[in-house]
């Protein structure tokens, strides 16, 4: 929506609506030691200089442990910074109270829910308690902005069935609705993808990046799914093995190898050209492979599978495997001898034994 | 800031809230206040000697009655026993609720955790110092002593809920945490058995009396004391009913719509405390009605909405305690069961019952 600005002072100045920044943001635990006394602080990681954009959807990534839970819950105010500051637009956020900063930043977070006996329509309107008075009943006001919430996140129709009935998937929108019926200008949420199924997954990351576009939000989000997030998310921010944060868009990272060097492990390879992982596995033997372009791929997986490579053009001898149409083939094993496969199962657990 | 903001469109008229919810609760709340009274009269109407229905609305609408006699059984023994079982019921039924919220626990209620049992630590306490309870042992008590007794008990109350909260901290389960609060209600009740041992034996047998529960030991005086501090505690549960809400998904979702969950958790035990200590001293420790009516209620109601459950369950707490003190008085005969042996005789199967049928009951706020 608006370009990245860049440099906002610390304390104020003339920022843009909207928008979270971190300046020297260190955040961790205080611990007390076990000899009590001196209080011990374990800082995860420090000085951070971050900036998610009103209009855009910040992805958080980074592998297990690297600190992501403890950086949103930092950020949501659930922890105390150990140093540095946080703005909200130009707030600070040490400055402000509990329901100030209610009405201008909401979480979804990983604990639990057990809704109850809530209908969706009562879990939504749990959002509008720094909105409510001091009874908490809900205006016409407050439940025009409930169902306003609810159809933003397509679950209108969701409104009066118990809570406690949903799917994940429909819960994590229903929740999103919570923190969307806060009217606030940020919402962070702490892997809210992690519980659901393939398309649910998609739907869900594709809502969040739409409602910051839409409505102008600053969205961050922390997830595993390093694949979907590269591909929707606007800008991320990157936590490497050595607490260091990489920002900038999805193609900064992966040009810059940051996301290769952040996740690749032994057996993994990230592919820079197609943003996706494989699987890192050296050859055993070469097979020469006879298929049209369009059966290439499968077969290649196949055969990956089995630590096979395919190799170019067929020669005249040694192994072979030949499609033969509508997914039969012909494998010519390392004995000369020409066995019939009438599926890839057949052709794997053949191509096994070889 | 407001260009970037999530804000909703201006009220439009659209979002009616559904009136099939709205008018089941307006339904049950008046349902329930139609019988606690029916309950109220017929309990006083009931007993070692009956009195006619039409005479006993008569009495409590100022007229005067064919017999005299009937009058001064209603004014000073039926009326006082009455009111105790309806501010009781609601004290035990608004104290569960809150409990069973703070701890996010479907088992938690002021007898299951041990609380009760606190506060016969403290009314134990008051009859080895001074020698009297209140309720039972009206003669020669002033007003400060029952005061003090009603302090005692729920400093008692309060001093256990104190330290089950401490431990829920590191116990997620919530039968395990009630297992602790069983345990800490037999170190109390142990306590209460060595205290009771420098008790002169006639006051420790009373205190025994007083343990089986009873809504009819109460008297005038007594309910000077009781009824403004149980009216108290229930104003502070209708006060607390927004920050309950907000804890209903936890603490740290509580946190961040803005709630001060420390000064919500102060408050919650501190009204707590005074129900279930004021209940307690004048009437001993009631189980059941506590751990009970909450689920009674959010199924009957189908919400978990604090703003509704709070009232409903004041009255569904009355209705109930009303109907138990007329089973422990069967009509016809002398004899007055034991108010435990009632509420858990005819409690406990109701609450087994309700929690193997109803699946949808106990994750009501279990964790």
């Amino acid at each position: 929506m608006t370009a990245p600005a860049t440099g906002t002072g610390p304390g104020g100045g003339p920022d843009r609506p909207g928008g979270l920044t971190t300046r020297g943001l260190a955040v961790g635990y205080r611990s007390r030691s076990p000899r009590r006394r001196q209080a011990g602080r374990r800082a995860v990681l420090s000085g951070l200089d971050l900036q998610a954009c009103a209009g855009e959807l910040t992805v958080l990534l980074g592998p297990n442990g690297a600190g992501k839970s403890t950086l949103l819950r930092t950020l949501c105010g659930l922890l105390p910074p150990l140093d540095g500051r946080i703005h909200l637009g130009g707030a600070d956020l040490a400055q402000t109270s509990p329901t100030a900063l209610a009405r201008r930043l909401a979480v979804v977070l990983t604990d639990r829910v057990d809704p109850g006996l809530l209908s969706v329509r009562e879990l939504a309107g749990l959002g509008r308690h720094p909105h409510t008075g001091f009874t908490g009943r809900l205006t016409a006001a407050d439940d025009a902005a409930v169902a306003w919430s609810l159809a933003a996140v397509g679950a209108g129709h969701l409104a009066d069935r118990p809570a406690a009935e949903l799917s994940d998937g429909e819960r994590q929108r229903v929740l999103t609705a919570r923190a969307l019926a806060q009217e606030p200008e940020v919402i962070l949420l702490d892997e809210p993808t992690a519980f659901l199924d393939v398309p649910s997954r998609v739907a869900l990351t594709v809502l969040l990046r739409d409602l910051a576009r839409d409505k102008g939000l600053t969205v961050v989000v922390s997830t595993h799914d390093l694949e979907l997030a590269l591909r929707v998310a606007d800008a991320v921010w990157l936590l490497d093995r050595g607490s260091r944060v990489h920002a900038g868009a999805p193609e900064d990272l992966i040009s810059s190898g940051a996301v290769a060097a952040a996740f690749d492990a032994d057996h993994l390879a990230f592919d820079a050209a197609s943003g996706t992982f494989g699987l890192r596995r050296t050859a055993r033997a070469e097979v020469a492979v006879d298929a049209p372009a369009e059966v290439l791929p499968l077969l290649e997986r196949a055969l990956a599978r089995e630590g096979l490579a395919a190799a170019g053009p067929p020669g005249a001898a040694g192994v072979r495997v030949s499609w033969e149409g509508a997914d039969r083939f012909t494998l010519t094993g390392p004995d000369g001898r020409a066995v019939p496969a009438r599926s890839f199962h057949e052709l794997t657990r053949t191509v096994r034994t070889w | 800031m407001t260009a970037h903001t999530a804000t909703a469109p201006a009220a439009a008229p659209d979002a009616p809230r559904t009136p099939r919810a709205g008018r089941r609760r307006t339904a049950v709340v008046l349902a329930l206040a139609a019988g606690t009274a029916a309950l109220f009269v017929l309990t006083i109407a009931t007993g070692s000697h009956p009195v006619p229905v039409a005479e006993v609305v008569r009495i409590l609408g100022g007229g005067t009655a064919d017999d005299p006699r009937w009058a001064v059984i209603v004014e000073q023994v039926r009326l006082p026993r009455a009111l105790t079982a309806t501010a009781v019921g609601a004290a035990l039924a608004v104290a569960g609720v809150q409990m069973q919220t703070l701890f996010r626990n479907a088992l938690a209620d002021p007898f299951s955790l041990g609380v009760s049992s606190g506060a016969s630590m403290g009314v134990a306490a008051v009859v080895v110092g001074t020698g009297g309870v209140a309720g039972s042992f009206t003669g020669g008590l002033a007003g400060l002593g029952r005061v003090g007794v009603v302090l005692a008990a729920s400093s008692g109350a309060a001093a256990v809920l104190a330290l089950v909260l401490l431990l829920s901290r590191w116990v997620r389960s919530a039968v395990t945490l009630l297992v602790i609060g069983v345990m800490i209600g037999s170190a109390a009740t142990a306590v209460v058995g060595v205290l009771l041992v420098y008790a002169r034996p006639e006051r420790a047998q009373q205190f025994v009396v007083w343990g089986l529960g009873s809504f009819g030991a109460t008297t005038w005086p007594d309910l000077h004391v009781m009824l403004p501090v149980i009216g108290f505690g229930l104003l502070t549960a209708l006060l607390a009913a927004k920050r309950l809400n907000a804890l209903l998904l936890g603490e740290d979702y509580a946190r961040t719509v803005g709630l001060n969950v420390r000064r919500s958790r102060d408050l919650v035990l501190f009204g707590t405390s005074l129900l279930a200590g004021a209940a307690t001293a004048f009437c001993g420790p009631v189980a059941f009605l506590g751990l009970a009516v909450p689920h009674l209620t959010r199924v009957a109601l189908g919400t978990s909405d604090h703003r509704a459950l709070i009232p409903a369950s004041m009255l569904a707490g009355a209705f109930l305690a009303l109907a138990c003190a007329l089973l422990s008085q069967p009509p016809g005969t002398d004899s007055v069961l034991p108010l435990n042996a009632v509420t858990s005789l005819f409690g406990a199967p109701v609450v087994i019952a309700f929690l193997v049928r109803s699946r949808r009951g106990v994750q009501g706020v279990s964790s």
